[in-house]
C-alpha cells in the first residue's frame, strides 16, 4: 500500500535522528523485500477526524482534495495518510480554506505556489506533461494502426493464374464442339 | 531495422535510469527561487522584541535559516553557521515548529551564529516559504528576492560552491 | 560456523554457474555433446549450494546468532520462531538469497523435465540461466553478503520490521519472487531460439507451461501483497499504484500477453518475433523493478537502503542480460519468420488485439513511473504522478480488453464471421446490460454511468468466459463424457477469464460503493454506517511476545442484533520504536467491515476518546478472489496434457522403428 515505511507513529519530535527531520524520521535503512501491495508504515496514524465546521459537500471536496495531495515529508504518502506535522498543517490550511469558500483549483494553487507541483499527485497539464498525458493514447493508436497494417500485409497475396496449356484447351474444345456436333447433326 | 527499434529504446531508458542514480528524488526544488521572500511577522525567540518581518531583510544579501531544536540536521550544519557567522556573513535564524524554551536552550548550548532569531512555533511562516523539513536555508538578494534554497544541512562545500558566489554577486 | 559455510557455499555457487555458462558455450561452438550435457549437473550441483547456504543462514537466524550482521539486523531474541524462519527473507540481502534459491530451484526444474529437449536448446537454455544466476551471485558476494560478521557482537538484535511480522507477508515475497524468478525461464527459452535460430510449435510447447506458471505465481503474488496491504495498513485500500506496486504490475501485464501471444504462436506459428520480443520484456521488466526498489531512483519507501553500488551493478547487469538480449533479437530475429494468413475476426486476431491493449497499458504504467524522472533530467523541475493519473490512464485502456475477451473466447482460430459472432453474443451482452442497469439499484439503491459500465465489463466477463467449456461438453453425447473431455487447459482458461470478471466486479462495486467515515469515539459512544452500528467499547492495554499494543473493542451492531465484535489494535514494537495497525476486519463474501483505531484524542490518557476510521467494503472479496481464480487457472493451465506429450517424438521414433521391424 501505499509507503512501505510509516516510521514511528508518534512524531516525537526530539526522537528524531534523521538529518533533515519534519517528524518523518527514517529509523534505519531498511528494505523491504516485497514488491507488491506493501507499503506503509510511516506515520501509522490517521489524520484524525478533522472535517468539524464543513458542510457535506465541503467535506467531499475535502477528502478529495487531502487525497490527490501528496506530503513532501513522507514523501509518497497523501498528506490525507501522512501525520508529519506538516501534513497536519496542509491539512489545516485546506480546511481553512475551504471554509473560507475558496475554489478546487485555488487551494491547489496556493500549494503549488509554496511547493511546487510536486505536491499534486495528478500532474497538471502543460507542455512539460503532455507527452505523460497524451502518451499512452498515442501510443495504443500507433499499436492498432501497426496491427491492421500487420494483418493486412500477412495477407497471401493471391496465387498467380497457372499458365494455361493452349494446346490441352483447344483440344478439349475441339472435342467437345465436334461431340456437340454429332449431337446436333443427328444421322438421318 | 525495425528489430533494432527495441534496443534503442532500452538504452534511452538505461541513460534515463544512469541519470536518475545521480539525482536525489526527495529534494524538491523551491517555486519561490527569483521571487521575493514571502511577506512575514514574526516575534523574536522567547517572545522578545524585535519582532522581523520583511522589510529587515532588505538592503544588503542575507542567509535566512530555518533550524530547530529538535533537528538532528541542524546540529550537523551548526559549525559551518558558526564559522560563516564569524566570518561577518548575515544569517538571520527562524526557529521552526519549537519552543522558546527550547529554542533558546539550544542556541545557548552549541553557539548562536544568528544576528536576529525569530520563533514561528506553528509553522506558520514556514508553510508560506515553502519549508517542508529543516534546517533549510534561504540565500536572499539585497531587494529580497530568494536567489538560492539550500533543502538539508549546509555544509562547507555547498556553501563555498553555491552559496558563497551568490552572496559575493547580489553584493556587488 | 555455519555463516562460513554458507558463504563458502555461495562462492561454490558462483563457480558451478561459471560452469553452467561456460562449457555448455564451447559445446555450443565446437557440436561436443559431452560439454552441453554439462549444463544439467552444473545447475543440480548449484541448486544444492544454493541450498546449503539458504539453510544455513537459516540456521543462523533460528541460532539467534546476532555475530551475523544480517541476523542482528532482522532478528530479536523475542521474536517467535515462525517469523525468524521468515525473517531469512526480511530485508535486501536475504531475500537476493531466497531470489537466487528459486533461480536455481526453477534452473533444476527446467533440467529435470526437459530431458527430451533437443541437447542444444537444452543447454542454451540452461546457460542463459546460468548467466543470469552468476550475475545474482556476483551481486551478492560484492555488495550485499548476507554472511558478514559483525564486531563487537550485539547482544541483541534490532528485530525484524514489524511490517513483517504477519502472516500474509510471509508468503507474499516468496510467491511474488517465483513469479519474478520463473519469467527468467521464458527468457531464456526466447535467447535459445534466437541463438539457435529454431521457434517451431514444439518450442512453443515446451516454453508456455513454464510462462503459465511464472505468471500464475506473479498474479497470486500480487494478490497477496494487495490483500496484506489492506489487512494491514488501516487505510482500506487495496491498490496504491506505489512505485513498488507498479514493479511487480508492469511484468504481469507483460506477462499476461505473452501467455496470449504464446497461444497464437503455438496454433498458428505467427507472431513469433514479437512473443521473443515480450519473453525478454517481461524479463527486463522485472529486473527495472528489481533496479528501481533497490537503488533509490525513484522515492518509494524501500529506497532507503539505497547503496549507489548496488544501483550501479543492477543498472549494468540489466544493460548486459538485457542488451544482450534486445542486440541478439535485433540480429536474429529476421530469421523466425512466421507465415500465415492473420485475420482481425478470428481468435489469432483478437489475441494481437489483446496484446496491443495489454502492452499500451504497461507502457501507460511504465510512463507514469519514470515520467517525474524524465522531467528532472530534463530540468523542468519535480512533478508527482499518482494514483488519479494511473487510474485516468489504465481504466479506459483496460475497457475495449474486456469487450474483446467476450469476442474472442467465441471467436475460433483462423476466420471468424463477425455477423454470426454478434448474433449469438446477443444473449450475454444483453443479459449484462439488463443486470449491469438493474443490479446496482437492486443492491445498492443508486447507480451511476460509469458504475452500470463496469458492472457490464464485469457481467459480459462473466458471461462469455464459460462458452468454450459449454461447446466442448456439448460436442459429447452425455454431460459426463464432455466434462471429462475437457481439457485441463480449457478449464485453466475459463477459470482465469471468470477471475477477470469477479475481480472487475469487485472493483467497480467497492469503488462506487465504499464508505469511510472518520470519527471520534469515546467508550460506549457509537457511529452508524451504511445501517450497521458500531459501538465502541475503549481501549485496553495488552501484551504480544515482542510488542505491546491499545488494543480496542468495537461491537457491529445491524437492526438491534449483533453482527461481530472487532478487535482493532495499535502495536508498538520497542525494539524498532515503530507501531503497526493491525485493523479489525468483519468478513463477508458480499461485504466488509473494517475498523482501524486512529490515536488517542489525548495522546496521555488512552482511556479517552479515540480516532476511528470506519469502512463499509462491498464485494471487496472478489477482487483477491479473483486473482486466486487466476492463479488456479494458471495452473490448471499448465498442468495440459498436451505439454507434457511434448515429449513424444522420442518416443514416436522408437516405435516406428518398430513397425519397421516388425
Amino acid at each position: 500500500m501505499k509507503r512501505i515505511f510509516r516510521f514511528l507513529s508518534f512524531p516525537r519530535k526530539r526522537e528524531s535522528r534523521a538529518l533533515r527531520s519534519g517528524g518523518c524520521t527514517a529509523l534505519r535503512a531498511v528494505w523491504i523485500p516485497a514488491f507488491a501491495g506493501m507499503t506503509a508504515l510511516l506515520f501509522a496514524a490517521f489524520a484524525q477526524a478533522q472535517t468539524a465546521g464543513l458542510d457535506a459537500a465541503q467535506e467531499t471536496r475535502y477528502h478529495q482534495l487531502i487525497n490527490e495531495l501528496r506530503c513532501l515529508v513522507c514523501q509518497n504518502q497523501t498528506i490525507a495518510e501522512s501525520n508529519a506535522p506538516l501534513a497536519v498543517d496542509l491539512r489545516e490550511q485546506v480546511k481553512k480554506q475551504l471554509t473560507e469558500g475558496k475554489s478546487n483549483s485555488e487551494i491547489t494553487r496556493y500549494l503549488t505556489d509554496r511547493y511546487g507541483d510536486f505536491v499534486l499527485y495528478r500532474p497538471p497539464f502543460k507542455a512539460s506533461t503532455l507527452l505523460l498525458w497524451a502518451g499512452p493514447f498515442l501510443l495504443l493508436l500507433g499499436a492498432l494502426i501497426w496491427a491492421l497494417w500487420f494483418m493486412r500485409s500477412s495477407r497471401k497475396p493471391v496465387a498467380a493464374p497457372r499458365p494455361v496449356d493452349e494446346a490441352a484447351v483447344q483440344k478439349l474444345l475441339n472435342e467437345t464442339r465436334a461431340a456437340l456436333a454429332a449431337q446436333d447433326d443427328p444421322k438421318p | 531495422m525495425r528489430f533494432a527499434i527495441p534496443i534503442v529504446l532500452m538504452l534511452g531508458v538505461l541513460a534515463l535510469l544512469g541519470f536518475g542514480l545521480t539525482h536525489d528524488p526527495r529534494e524538491v526544488p523551491s517555486p519561490l527561487i527569483g521571487k521575493p521572500a514571502p511577506a512575514f511577522a514574526l516575534p523574536g525567540l522567547g517572545g522578545t522584541p524585535p519582532q522581523l518581518a520583511n522589510a529587515d531583510l532588505k538592503g544588503r544579501p542575507v542567509l535566512v535559516n530555518f533550524f530547530a531544536s529538535w533537528c538532528a540536521g541542524c546540529r550537523v550544519e551548526h559549525p559551518v553557521l558558526m564559522q560563516l557567522a564569524k566570518e561577518g556573513i548575515e544569517i538571520i535564524g527562524i526557529d521552526y515548529k519549537d519552543t522558546d524554551a527550547d529554542g533558546a536552550q539550544w542556541l545557548q548550548r552549541h553557539g548562536n551564529p544568528y544576528r536576529v532569531v525569530a520563533a514561528d512555533l506553528q509553522g506558520a511562516a514556514g508553510l508560506d516559504w515553502g519549508v517542508y523539513g529543516v534546517p533549510e536555508t534561504y540565500v536572499l538578494a539585497a531587494d529580497g528576492t530568494i536567489l538560492f534554497k539550500q533543502i538539508g544541512p549546509v555544509t562547507e562545500q555547498v556553501w563555498r560552491e553555491k552559496m558563497a558566489p551568490l552572496m559575493a554577486g547580489a553584493k556587488s | 560456523m555455519f555463516a562460513e559455510l554458507g558463504h563458502f557455499a555461495l562462492i561454490l555457487a558462483l563457480a558451478a554457474s561459471l560452469l553452467q555458462v561456460l562449457v555448455p558455450a564451447y559445446g555450443l561452438v565446437t557440436r561436443n555433446g559431452r560439454a552441453l550435457g554439462v549444463a544439467s549437473s552444473a545447475a543440480q550441483a548449484q541448486f544444492f549450494l544454493m541450498l546449503t547456504a539458504y539453510l544455513c543462514l537459516t540456521y543462523c537466524f533460528i541460532d539467534k546468532d546476532f555475530s551475523v550482521a544480517y541476523v542482528a539486523a532482522n532478528s530479536h531474541s523475542a521474536l517467535p520462531l515462525m517469523y525468524r524462519i521468515s525473517a531469512v527473507w526480511g530485508a535486501h540481502e536475504g531475500s537476493f538469497l531466497l531470489w537466487g534459491l528459486m533461480l536455481s530451484g526453477w534452473t533444476l526444474a527446467v533440467s529435470i523435465f526437459n530431458r527430451r529437449l533437443p541437447q542444444d536448446l537444452a543447454a542454451t537454455v540452461l546457460a542463459v540461466l546460468g548467466f543470469i544466476s552468476m550475475g545474482f551471485l556476483l551481486f551478492m558476494l560484492i555488495t550485499s553478503n548476507p554472511f558478514e560478521r559483525i564486531f563487537p557482537v550485539p547482544l541483541e538484535g534490532q528485530d525484524l520490521n514489524p511490517l513483517l511480522q504477519d502472516p500474509g507477508l510471509i508468503i507474499h515475497p516468496p510467491t511474488l519472487y517465483m513469479g519474478y524468478v520463473g519469467l527468467s525461464v521464458a527468457f531464456a527459452f526466447a535467447v535459445a531460439a534466437l541463438i539457435t535460430g529454431k521457434l517451431d510449435s514444439a518450442w512453443v510447447r515446451w516454453t508456455r507451461p513454464w510462462t503459465t506458471a511464472a505468471w500464475a505465481f506473479l498474479t497470486m503474488g500480487i494478490t497477496l501483497g494487495s490483500w496484506w496491504a489492506y489487512n494491514e495498513l488501516g487505510w482500506g485500500g487495496w491498490w496504491f499504484w506505489d512505485p513498488v506496486e507498479n514493479a511487480s504490475f508492469m511484468p504481469w501485464l507483460a506477462a499476461t500477453a505473452l501467455i496470449h501471444s504464446l497461444a497464437v504462436t503455438e496454433k498458428r506459428g505467427l507472431l513469433k518475433s514479437w512473443t521473443v520480443l515480450l519473453a525478454i520484456l517481461c524479463f527486463a521488466l522485472s529486473l527495472l523493478g528489481t533496479f528501481l526498489t533497490r537503488s533509490g531512483v525513484i522515492v518509494s519507501v524501500h529506497a532507503f537502503a539505497s547503496d549507489p553500488a548496488r544501483g550501479v551493478f543492477i543498472l549494468s547487469f540489466l544493460a548486459l542480460v538485457v542488451g544482450g538480449a534486445l542486440t541478439l533479437y535485433a540480429w536474429r530475429a529476421p530469421k523466425l519468420a512466421s507465415e500465415g494468413e492473420l485475420k482481425l475476426f478470428s481468435r489469432e486476431g483478437l489475441l494481437l488485439l489483446n496484446n496491443v491493449f495489454l502492452v499500451t497499458a504497461c507502457f501507460g504504467v511504465l510512463l507514469g513511473t519514470l515520467y517525474p524522472l524524465v522531467i528532472d533530467a530534463f530540468g523542468l523541475g519535480k512533478i508527482s504522478v499518482g494514483p488519479p493519473y494511473f487510474n485516468a490512464i489504465f481504466f479506459p485502456l483496460m475497457a475495449p480488453l474486456f469487450v474483446l475477451l467476450g469476442l474472442g473466447v467465441f471467436t475460433p482460430w483462423k476466420r471468424g464471421n463477425l455477423r454470426d459472432g454478434l448474433r449469438r453474443l446477443r444473449v450475454p451482452a444483453l443479459f449484462a446490460l439488463v443486470a449491469a442497469i438493474a443490479m446496482p439499484f437492486a443492491l445498492q439503491g443508486k447507480s451511476s454511468l460509469v458504475i452500470a459500465a463496469g458492472v457490464w465489463l464485469a457481467l459480459w466477463t462473466l458471461a462469455t468466459a464459460p462458452i468454450e467449456l459449454i461447446k466442448r461438453i456439448r460436442a459429447k453425447p452425455t454431460f459426463a463424457a464432455g466434462l471429462l473431455s475437457v481439457p485441463s487447459s480449457t478449464w485453466g482458461m475459463t477459470l482465469a477469464h471468470t477471475g477477470l470478471g469477479m475481480w472487475m466486479l469487485g472493483v467497480v462495486c467497492v469503488t462506487g460503493y465504499g464508505i469511510e467515515r472518520d470519527v471520534r469515539l469515546g467508550a460506549g459512544q457509537e457511529a452508524e454506517l451504511s445501517g450497521f452500528v458500531f459501538g465502541f467499547e475503549g481501549v485496553k492495554e495488552s501484551k504480544g511476545p515482542n510488542f505491546v499494543s491499545d488494543l480496542g473493542t468495537v461491537v457491529v451492531e445491524r437492526n438491534g442484533s449483533a453482527i461481530s465484535t472487532l478487535e482493532p489494535e495499535k502495536r508498538l514494537y520497542p525494539s524498532q520504536g515503530s507501531v503497526m495497525t493491525e485493523t479489525g476486519v468483519d468478513v463477508g463474501p458480499f461485504r466488509d467491515l473494517y475498523v482501524a483505531l486512529g490515536e488517542p484524542i489525548d495522546k496521555a490518557n488512552i482511556g479517552g476518546d479515540w480516532s476511528l476510521r470506519l469502512y463499509y467494503k462491498p464485494m471487496i472479496r472478489f477482487v483477491w478472489l479473483g486473482g486466486v481464480l487466476m492463479f488456479i487457472g494458471g495452473l490448471c493451465s499448465m498442468m495440459d496434457r498436451r505439454y507434457r506429450l511434448a515429449r513424444a517424438p522420442a518416443t514416436q521414433r522408437s516405435t516406428g522403428h518398430a513397425e519397421v521391424l516388425a
